[in-house]
C-alpha cells in the first residue's frame, strides 16, 4: 500500500520542532465516518419534525394557472400545503447579480415559483407532512393546471431576434458579456506561419454528490431564532442570506454544518427548494427537514459547464505562439444563481485561457445567456477545465500541424520559470509559477520516451494507445476582488480561534469547513505546529456560526491557504501568551522560554520547565498566585486575508495515457499523472488524494457525464442508471508529484490544490484520443464527454 | 396504509417493528431504528452508498424492503464495526486516507470485506471490478483499492 511516510519531508522552509507541516497525519475524524457514526444532516432528526416535498413542474416553461390543494390537504400526515405566493409572504426574492461583472443582469427568483415555471424541475408547491413518504403522498393528489410556453434551450440562438425573452423585463436574453483585447492580435495572427481553428464543446454536467443537498431549519418562536443545519460549504455566507431573505438580523440565525457528503460547489449557492424550507419553517414555527431526492438532485443541483468556444490559435514555424482568440458562449438555464452569479464562469474562461504562456497578443469574447433549463453556476475547478481544454487542445493541435514535439512547443512558450512576477495577457498576475520544473518532472516521472516507443510499436500491431498533455494554472487563495468587491458579503478573510483548555489542550475553532478534503487535520497540524504541542491534543470545530470566528467556508481552493495560515498566527499569538503565563509562574522571562511537544521549556537548552496543564492550572484555578496585575489569556484569535496578490495562482501539468478500441469507440485509461505546485504542502498524502479525485472529476467529463436536454428542454437522462459516473473499474491509478513554490504573502506559504485536478483532467483526455487516433486520419475530437460515438464519427465508422 | 409486523435481529438485536410494505429496508434500518450509518445515495440500486448485509450476503438497502426481512439477520456497519470484524480494513483506509467525505465508506466497507470474506488474493483489477458497483465521488478510487490491496495482503488469502 502507497500510504505516505509519516516523517517531516522537505517540502517547507518553515522550522518549528516537532512540526507537522510537511506530514501525512492521519486526519483526526475518520473512525467515526467508517463506523458509520458520521452526522450528516440527512441522518438528523428534531423533535417535533416535518418534511417538505416539492410538487416541481415537468414543463421547461410554463404558466402556473392554478393550483387545487383540496384532496392533497386532506392526506393523511399533511401539516401544509404552500404555493409560491403564499410564500413569498415569509421570504423576499434574490437576484444573482455582481456589481464588479459589470452588465450582468438577471431576474428576481422566489423559493417557490410564482406565476411561472422557468425550467423542468422548478418547485411550484410545497407539502409539509408527517414524513417524507406522507408528502409524496399529496403531492400526487395536487391538481395543478399548466399552460405551456414557448421555450429557449439553445444557447446559440437565444440571443436571435425571433427568439423569445425569457425575462420580458431585461429586454433580451444576454446575461452578461465580457469582452478582452491584449496586444496586437490581427497583426500577430498575420504573422503566424500557421493558424488552427477549432471549436470546442463542453456538455453540460453535475456535481452527483453521494449525499444529495439536506437541510433541516428550526425557527423557534420562543427565541426568535433560526437554526439552520445544512450541508453547505460556506456557513457565513448562508447565515447572511437566510437573514437577508426571511427579515431578521444575522445574530438571529445559526448555521450549523457538521459532515457534508461531498460538496465540489454543489453546496455553496442558494438553492430555492432551501430557501423555501427555511421560510416554511418560519412559517409553520417547528423544524421543518428537506433532503433532495436523486432525481431532484439530477434537475436542481446547479449544473455545470454548457460552453461552446470558437478558438483559434497563431504559431510560428518554430513552434512560438503568436496569439489566442476565444468566442465563448454559455447557457445558464434562466436564472443567474444567487450571490456567486452565473457569469463567474465565462468570465474564469476569459481570465484562464492562454495563461501559462508567454503570448501576449490575446481576443476573447464571452457571452452568458439565459435559457428555459436548469441553473448552471460554479462547480469544482470553475472555468479551469474550460480554459485548460480550449487552451491545450490549440497548443496540441497546433503542434501538430507544423510537426513538433507537443512537449518541445510547450517548453518554447511557457513563462519562463525564473520570469516572476509578472502579469498574463489576460491581465491576471502571477508571483511565482513553476512550469518549466512541473514539465520536467513530469517528463522523468512517466518515461516520456519509452511511452511514445512504446506507442510507435503498438501501432504496427494496430493497436491505438495516444499521450495528451495540459500545463494549466489554477485561482486559489481569492482576496476580496474574487466576490466582495461585488458587493457580495461573502468573506475572502478567516479567522481561527485557539484556546487551552484547562488540562492543557488545544481547542481550534476555524471559519473555513470540513467537506471530506481534511480541512480539520491541516488546521490541527498547522495550529499543533505553530503553538507546539502533539497533535493527539488538539482539537477541531468547524462549521457553527455561533462557535467560530467569521469566515467564507470552504470554495476556491482557499481552506488550507486562508484558514490555515490564520491557525498559524492565532497558534504563534496564543504560545506567547501562554509563555507569559508560565514566565510569570517561573518568574523567568518569557523571550527564555519555548512550548515544545506540549511542556514549556528553556528556549536554549530544550530542558523542561513545566506543563501545559500545569500552566492551564494555575492560570484557570490559581489566578490568586499571579503577580498583582497579571491576567491570564488563554485564548487567541487572529485573521488573514491575503492581501499582495488579488489570487495565489498554482501551476501544474498534467498527462494522460489511454487506449482507443477503433472498433468500439471505447477509451481505456492506462495511466495518469501529474505535476503541480500548490506551495508548501501541509499534508502531502491529503494533497494527493484531492488531486487524485479531482482528476477522476475531470475524467467523468471527459468520456461520462452528460445532461442531456430536448428541444422542449426536458432531461432525458436525470437518474444514476443513465447518467454515467466515474467508477473505480474504469478508472487509472494516477502518479503524483509536487514542486514547491510557496507565496509570500503567508508565512505558511500554502496556496490551494483542490481543483488543480479537474482543471487539467479534460484537457489531458480529450489531447490523449486525438493522439491517439492522428495516424488513422480522424477527425479531431474538440467534445465532451467523449462518448463512443463521438470516437466512432470521429473515424467516420457511423 | 396497514404496517406489518416484522421480528428480525440487527446487528444481534432481537427488533420486533410494524413497518408500512413500501418501507426499504434502508429507510426502515434509518428511520425507524435510528442506524444512519446505512445512506441513500440514489434510492435506485446503482450508488451502493446503502449496502447492508442480510442472511451474510451484502445487498442494497434500497432494493429490500423491511417486510422481507422478516425473520432475516441483517448486519450494519455499527455491526461490523462494534464487533470488530473489519478494524484491519478500517485500519487501512484510515492511514490511506481511502475516504473523504465518508458517504460511499459503510457501502464501501462491507463490498470490501464481501471480496475480502472469499479468501484467495485478488489483485488490483479484480478489486476494481468488485467495487465497481460502489460510487465514491470524492477519491477517485486509487486510495480504496489501494486500502483494500494492503488488506488483501495483510490476510493472506485466509478466509
Ligand atoms: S441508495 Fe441504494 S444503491 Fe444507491
Ligand atoms: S468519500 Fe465521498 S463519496 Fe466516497
Amino acid at each position: 500500500m502507497k500510504i505516505a511516510d509519516d516523517l517531516p519531508s522537505a517540502l517547507t522552509a518553515l522550522d518549528r520542532p516537532n512540526s507537522y507541516i510537511g506530514r501525512s497525519v492521519p486526519r483526526p475524524n475518520l473512525a467515526r465516518l467508517m463506523q458509520g457514526r458520521g452526522q450528516y444532516v440527512s441522518d438528523l432528526a428534531l423533535a417535533r419534525m416535518a418534511h417538505v416535498a416539492f410538487a416541481r413542474s415537468p414543463h421547461a416553461h410554463a404558466r402556473i394557472k392554478k393550483i387545487d390543494a383540496a384532496a392533497a390537504k386532506k392526506t393523511p400526515g399533511v401539516i401544509a400545503v404552500v404555493t409560491g405566493p403564499e410564500l413569498a409572504k415569509v421570504i423576499t426574492p434574490w437576484v444573482g447579480v455582481l456589481s464588479h461583472l459589470k452588465g450582468i443582469k438577471s431576474a428576481p427568483q422566489h423559493a417557490i415559483a410564482i406565476d411561472r415555471a422557468c425550467w423542468q424541475g422548478e418547485a411550484v408547491c410545497a407539502v409539509v407532512a408527517k414524513s417524507r413518504a406522507e408528502a409524496e403522498d399529496a403531492i400526487d393528489l395536487l391538481d395543478i393546471d399548466y399552460e405551456e410556453l414557448p421555450v429557449v434551450t439553445d444557447a446559440e440562438t437565444a440571443l436571435d431576434a425571433k427568439t423569445l425573452v425569457i425575462h420580458p423585463e431585461l429586454g433580451d436574453n444576454l446575461t452578461f458579456e465580457r469582452k478582452h483585447e491584449a496586444g496586437e492580435v490581427d497583426k500577430a495572427f498575420k504573422e503566424a506561419d500557421a493558424v488552427v481553428e477549432a471549436t470546442f464543446v463542453f456538455g453540460r454536467h453535475t456535481g452527483v454528490t453521494n449525499e444529495p443537498r439536506a437541510i433541516v431549519a428550526y425557527w423557534n418562536e420562543g427565541e426568535q431564532r433560526l437554526t439552520v443545519y445544512q450541508g453547505t460549504q460556506a456557513p457565513h455566507m448562508m447565515q447572511n442570506l437566510f437573514a437577508k431573505h426571511l427579515s431578521l438580523a444575522e445574530h438571529q440565525v445559526r448555521v450549523v454544518t457538521k459532515d457534508v457528503g461531498g460538496s465540489f460547489g454543489i453546496k455553496v449557492h442558494t438553492y430555492a427548494d432551501e430557501m423555501a424550507t427555511v421560510a416554511l419553517s418560519k412559517l409553520l414555527k417547528r423544524p421543518v427537514k428537506f433532503v433532495a431526492d436523486r432525481l431532484e438532485s439530477f434537475i436542481t443541483d446547479i449544473h455545470a459547464r454548457d460552453h461552446r468556444v470558437k478558438a483559434k490559435i497563431g504559431v510560428k514555424k518554430d513552434g512560438t505562439i503568436t496569439a489566442f482568440e476565444i468566442d465563448d458562449l454559455t447557457g445558464i438555464g434562466p436564472y443567474s444563481v444567487y450571490p456567486r452569479t452565473s457569469g463567474i464562469e465565462a468570465n474564469q474562461v476569459v481570465n484562464l485561457v492562454g495563461g501559462p504562456y508567454k503570448c501576449p497578443n490575446y481576443r476573447a469574447l464571452a457571452r452568458v445567456v439565459f435559457q428555459n433549463k436548469n441553473v448552471m453556476c460554479q462547480y469544482r475547478a470553475v472555468g479551469h477545465p474550460i480554459a485548460t481544454a480550449v487552451t491545450e487542445g490549440l497548443v496540441e493541435l497546433a503542434a501538430a500541424k507544423i510537426g513538433i514535439d507537443p512537449l518541445e512547443m510547450r517548453r518554447k512558450n511557457l513563462i519562463p520559470d525564473d520570469g516572476y512576477p509578472c502579469a498574463g495577457a489576460s491581465g491576471i498576475k502571477f508571483e511565482k509559477l513553476s512550469h518549466h520544473a512541473a514539465l520536467e518532472k513530469l517528463v522523468k516521472m512517466m518515461g516520456y520516451e519509452k511511452l511514445r516507443a512504446e506507442q510507435a510499436e503498438l501501432r504496427k500491431k494496430k493497436i491505438y494507445r495516444g499521450l495528451g498533455f495540459a500545463s494549466f494554472i489554477e485561482v486559489t487563495n481569492p482576496s476580496a476582488a474574487f466576490y466582495g468587491v461585488g458587493g457580495a458579503k461573502i468573506s475572502a478573510q478567516d479567522g481561527a480561534t485557539l484556546r487551552l483548555d484547562a488540562q492543557g489542550a488545544l481547542i481550534v475553532h476555524s471559519g473555513v469547513t470540513e467537506q471530506g478534503q481534511g480541512t480539520e487535520a491541516v488546521l490541527a497540524q498547522v495550529a499543533a505546529s505553530a503553538f507546539g504541542i502533539a497533535i493527539e491534543r488538539v482539537r477541531v470545530v468547524t462549521g457553527d456560526t455561533d462557535n467560530t470566528p467569521y469566515g467564507g467556508g470552504t470554495w476556491a481552493s482557499r481552506a488550507a491557504g486562508i484558514g490555515g495560515e490564520a491557525a498559524w498566527q492565532a497558534g504563534k499569538a496564543l504560545r506567547q501568551n501562554v509563555l507569559a503565563v508560565a514566565a510569570s509562574i517561573l518568574q523567568s522571562e518569557p523571550k527564555a522560554l519555548d512550548i515544545r511537544n506540549g511542556l514549556v521549556v528553556d528556549a536554549d537548552t530544550g530542558r523542561e520547565r513545566i506543563t501545559l496543564d500545569e500552566v492551564a492550572r494555575v492560570a484557570y484555578f490559581r489566578p490568586d498566585t499571579l503577580p498583582p496585575g497579571f491576567q491570564a489569556e488563554l485564548v487567541a484569535t487572529r485573521h488573514y486575508v491575503p492581501r499582495a496578490w488579488p489570487f495565489a495562482f498554482t501551476n501544474g501539468i498534467q498527462a494522460s495515457y489511454l487506449e482507443v478500441d477503433i472498433d468500439t469507440g471505447f477509451v481505456k485509461l492506462l495511466r495518469h499523472w501529474c505535476v503541480e505546485d500548490c506551495g508548501t504542502v501541509i499534508n502531502p498524502q491529503l494533497v494527493d488524494e484531492q488531486i487524485r479525485g479531482g482528476i477522476v472529476q475531470g475524467i467523468g467529463a471527459a468520456l461520462y457525464e452528460h445532461c442531456i436536454y430536448d428541444e422542449r428542454g426536458q432531461l432525458l437522462n436525470g437518474n444514476m442508471a443513465d447518467y454515467l459516473v466515474p467508477m473505480a473499474g474504469e478508472m487509472p491509478d494516477m502518479e503524483i508529484g509536487h514542486v514547491v513554490s510557496p507565496t509570500a504573502d503567508s508565512e505558511l506559504g500554502a496556496k490551494g490544490a483542490g481543483e488543480a485536478g479537474t482543471a487539467g483532467a479534460p484537457a489531458v483526455v480529450m489531447n490523449a484520443i486525438n493522439d491517439a487516433l492522428r495516424p488513422l486520419g480522424a477527425k479531431i475530437i474538440t467534445e465532451m464527454p467523449a462518448t463512443p460515438g463521438v470516437v466512432l464519427k470521429a473515424l467516420g465508422r457511423v | 396504509m396497514s404496517a406489518h409486523d416484522i421480528s428480525l435481529t440487527v446487528n444481534g438485536e432481537a427488533v420486533r417493528e410494524a413497518v408500512e410494505p413500501r418501507r426499504t429496508l434502508v429507510d426502515f434500518l434509518r428511520e425507524d431504528l435510528g442506524l444512519t450509518g446505512s445512506h441513500v445515495g440514489c434510492e435506485h440500486g446503482v450508488c451502493g452508498a446503502c449496502t447492508v448485509r442480510v442472511d451474510g450476503a451484502v445487498v442494497r438497502g434500497c432494493l429490500v424492503l423491511a417486510v422481507q426481512c422478516d425473520g432475516a439477520r441483517v448486519e450494519t456497519i455499527e455491526g461490523v464495526s462494534d464487533s470488530g470484524a473489519i478494524a484491519d480494513l478500517q485500519n487501512a483506509f484510515e492511514k490511506r486516507n481511502a475516504l473523504q467525505c465518508g458517504y460511499c465508506t459503510p457501502g464501501m466497507l462491507l463490498a470490501a470485506e464481501e471480496l475480502l470474506a472469499a479468501g484467495g488474493t485478488p489483485g488490483r483489477e479484480k478489486i476494481r471490478e468488485h467495487i465497481s458497483g460502489n460510487y465514491c465521488r470524492c477519491t477517485g478510487y486509487e486510495a480504496i483499492v489501494d486500502a483494500i490491496e494492503a488488506v488483501v495482503q495483510a490476510r493472506g488469502g485466509r478466509k
